[in-house]
């Protein structure tokens, strides 16, 4: 009935008192735009983190072998061949998956940041032209099964080396790897962004020559051992996303037969890591969005405390408009519709703001990454369509108490006021 | 015939601490349509009072209430609510416009309060407008008013509901004596157009405008009569202020 004429009025008093307005509203402000620009920097820290997990195969299942367990036998990579040979419908293939610390060297310059894989020739899909992690290949080749078979010290580097240490023309060129002279026999393209120590400063090399690598570093320099330990990690590929549950299964039936303790290993999907990854965010982002939210249970307090005051600097106008007719419900449905206006205008000003921080986040990751990494907050449409809602409901809640104050007093009393 | 107001021994009792005040101690009175009747009587003999119950803005210690032939006086606060929307027009000594409003806002109170639609609102209170002669104001916020204009939007206001009585309470208060004039000359001019007027003042000259004049003193009615009649300005137990106040 006069909702259009409370509407206009509290939109007209936000107007003619600004600095009142904006202390009223300020908690509901803070409180809407912390709860979007978490949501912003959630959302897109989650979009970044899966598309880097897309980047990386989603089939990948990762097998960590930590000790002996009670068996006293252990699985040797020759096992692991046969076992995704036995299983043709889980399991695509496996590679070892060897991990080195040495120190990289060309023409007197050395690369201390650079990672160094020792994989199988199985490590990069012919088919697919990518690697397990989702590599492919720029110039010359991957390892072959010779190169493995016969521990050829050959390797092939990240786009980032190629540019750095041989300027694009790494092909056929050198560089030492822990004392040892390797031969480039195949670049990849680039897949992160170019840089020291990102994605593209790799190395992959045989698997045997990374453990030979391991080996002579932990037995100190000049004695070279061939005796490895075993390999410990391994990465198998699943047939596909929706196999890689089956697949874990019979990884780890082989791995329980042989170390008959689940404590041995430890057997990882990288859906499984995905949906982990994924919950750890949401309850993380929750609590933040909890703790965001209290500060619009500040702001509601804020409104109440205005509202208050306003009531009892209009108490001649209540007594007007109860002597014209009004009943107690027009006076109260008058004050609640102006504390939903504020903290409605509140919430708006609210998003505008944390949709705007959100977007300076994005530059000001974007720059801290290093250039454009693919790092965009993006606030959600529910997000925002929620916290407006909540606003305009803590306004709503809080307006009640002084509003049933107008709604109550008496008429004689409120024209007598001044 | 049916009264329009129809009080019967009414009293308003106050208790304050060991005291008791008898703001109105018994009063009877009736008003028929058409009629324009003063009320009138020294500061404290009772008037806001009488104004508040006839107004009913509060319901009396005890006693009758009928106005248009229905028992007002024990009727809840929505319901009196709904009694002053439909029944009366209420004009005020500080004319109690609502600053933030315009003129036409201000005058459409009465109608939104009583659920009229948007358009039949604005009519209605243009109409009003125009018969205080405020129309072309109706943009104005009232404080760019003079006070004998706003005086004129209360009354308009006042009229906008179609009302069965207008009650005006001390109208001409806050007005200098020639705007004040004016404004009593349109409250008779309302009554010469048929609407029932109850002035409430404690001036025998502006109380003298009317055709009939009630007399209260400490709560009880000492005179209802013409104002015509000589007693009727007369103050029995006020005589330092019986030449002052005596307008022949
Ligand atoms: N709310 C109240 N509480 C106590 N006493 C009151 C109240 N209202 C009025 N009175 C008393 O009732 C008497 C009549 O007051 P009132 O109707 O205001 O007179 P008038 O309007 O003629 O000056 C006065 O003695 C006044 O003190
Ligand atoms: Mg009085």
């Amino acid at each position: 009935m006069n909702v259009t004429q409370s509407f206009r009025m509290a939109l007209n008093s936000l107007l003619t008192s600004k600095m009142r307005a904006l202390l009223t509203m300020l908690g509901i402000i803070i409180g809407v735009a912390a709860v979007i620009i978490i949501i912003s920097l959630g959302n897109g820290l989650q979009n970044y983190l899966n598309a880097q997990f897309e980047q990386m195969g989603v089939n990948i299942i990762q097998v960590q072998i930590m000790g002996r367990g009670t068996g006293n036998r252990t699985v040797e990579t020759e096992d692991m061949y046969q076992l995704a040979e036995k299983y043709p419908q889980y399991l695509s293939g496996v590679s070892p998956y060897v991990s080195v610390q040495a120190e990289v060297r060309s023409g007197g310059t050395s690369y201390d940041r650079t990672s160094i894989y020792g994989v199988s020739d199985i490590y990069y899909n012919r088919e697919r032209n990518q690697t397990m992690r989702g590599e492919a290949l720029s110039k010359g080749r991957f390892l072959s099964y010779i190169d493995v078979e016969r521990y050829q010290n050959v390797c092939v580097i990240g786009s980032y080396l190629d540019q750095a240490v041989f300027q694009g023309k790494g092909l056929d060129q050198t560089l030492t790897i822990g004392g040892i002279p390797y031969t480039v026999i195949g670049v990849l393209e680039q897949k992160a962004d170019c840089t020291e120590g990102s994605g593209d400063d790799v190395i992959f090399l045989p698997h045997g020559c990374a453990q030979r690598l391991n080996n002579r570093i932990s037995n100190g320099s000049g004695a070279i051992s061939i005796m490895g330990t075993s390999i410990t990690v391994y990465l198998f590929a699943s047939t596909g996303q929706d196999t890689s549950s089956a697949a874990k299964g019979v990884i780890e039936r082989l791995l329980d037969q042989t170390y008959q303790s689940s404590d041995s290993y430890f057997v990882v999907t990288a859906a499984e890591m995905m949906d982990t990854m994924n919950s750890m965010l949401e309850v993380l982002m929750t609590i933040l969005v909890v703790i965001a939210a209290i500060s619009l249970l500040v702001g509601g307090i804020g409104i109440m405390n205005i509202m208050l005051v306003s009531v009892t600097e209009r108490t001649r106008e209540i007594g007007i408009r109860k002597s014209l007719g009004a009943k107690g419900r027009d006076i109260r449905s008058q004050f609640i519709i102006e504390a939903g206006t504020t903290s409605a205008v509140g919430g708006v000003i609210g998003i505008v703001l944390g949709v705007m921080l959100a977007n300076a986040a994005t530059v000001i990751v974007g720059a801290v990454m290093g250039g454009s990494d693919g790092f965009t907050a993006t606030p959600s449409l529910g997000g925002i369509l929620v916290s407006f809602g909540v606003s305009v409901g803590v306004g709503v809640l809080f307006g009640y108490l002084p509003a049933n104050k107008a709604a109550k007093l008496n008429p004689i009393d409120a024209l007598r006021y001044d | 015939m049916e009264h329009l107001i129809e009080l019967k021994d009414i009293y308003k009792i106050y208790q304050m601490g060991e005291e008791t005040v008898h703001a109105l101690d018994g009063i009877s009175l009736t008003v028929d349509p058409g009629e324009f009747v003063a009320i009138v009587g020294q500061s404290g003999s009772g008037k806001s009072t009488a104004m508040n119950i006839i107004g009913c803005l509060d319901v009396p210690t005890s006693g009758t209430y009928r106005l248009a032939g229905v028992d007002v006086s024990t009727m809840d606060d929505d319901q009196q609510a709904e009694i002053r929307n439909k029944m009366l027009g209420f004009i005020f000594q500080q004319y109690n416009l609502i600053p933030k409003l315009s003129v036409l806002e201000n005058v459409e109170l009465p109608l939104l309060y009583a659920g009229v639609s948007a358009g039949e609102r604005r009519e209605r209170a243009l109409a009003a407008l125009e018969r205080v002669g405020l129309q072309d104001k109706r943009k104005n916020l009232p404080s760019q008013l003079s006070g004998g204009q706003q005086q004129r939007v209360s009354i308009a206001r006042a009229l906008a509901g179609s009302p069965s009585v207008i009650l005006a309470d001390e109208p001409t208060g806050a007005l200098d004596s020639r705007t004040g004039r004016e404004v009593l000359a349109f409250l008779q001019k309302l009554n010469a157009e048929g609407d029932t007027v109850v002035l409430i003042t404690h001036d025998n000259s502006i109380a003298v405008k009317a055709k009939r004049i009630v007399r209260l003193q400490d709560g009880k009615i000492i005179y209802d009569g013409d104002a015509k009649d000589p007693q009727a300005v007369v103050q029995p137990d006020l005589e330092e202020h019986r030449g002052e106040e005596a307008v022949p």
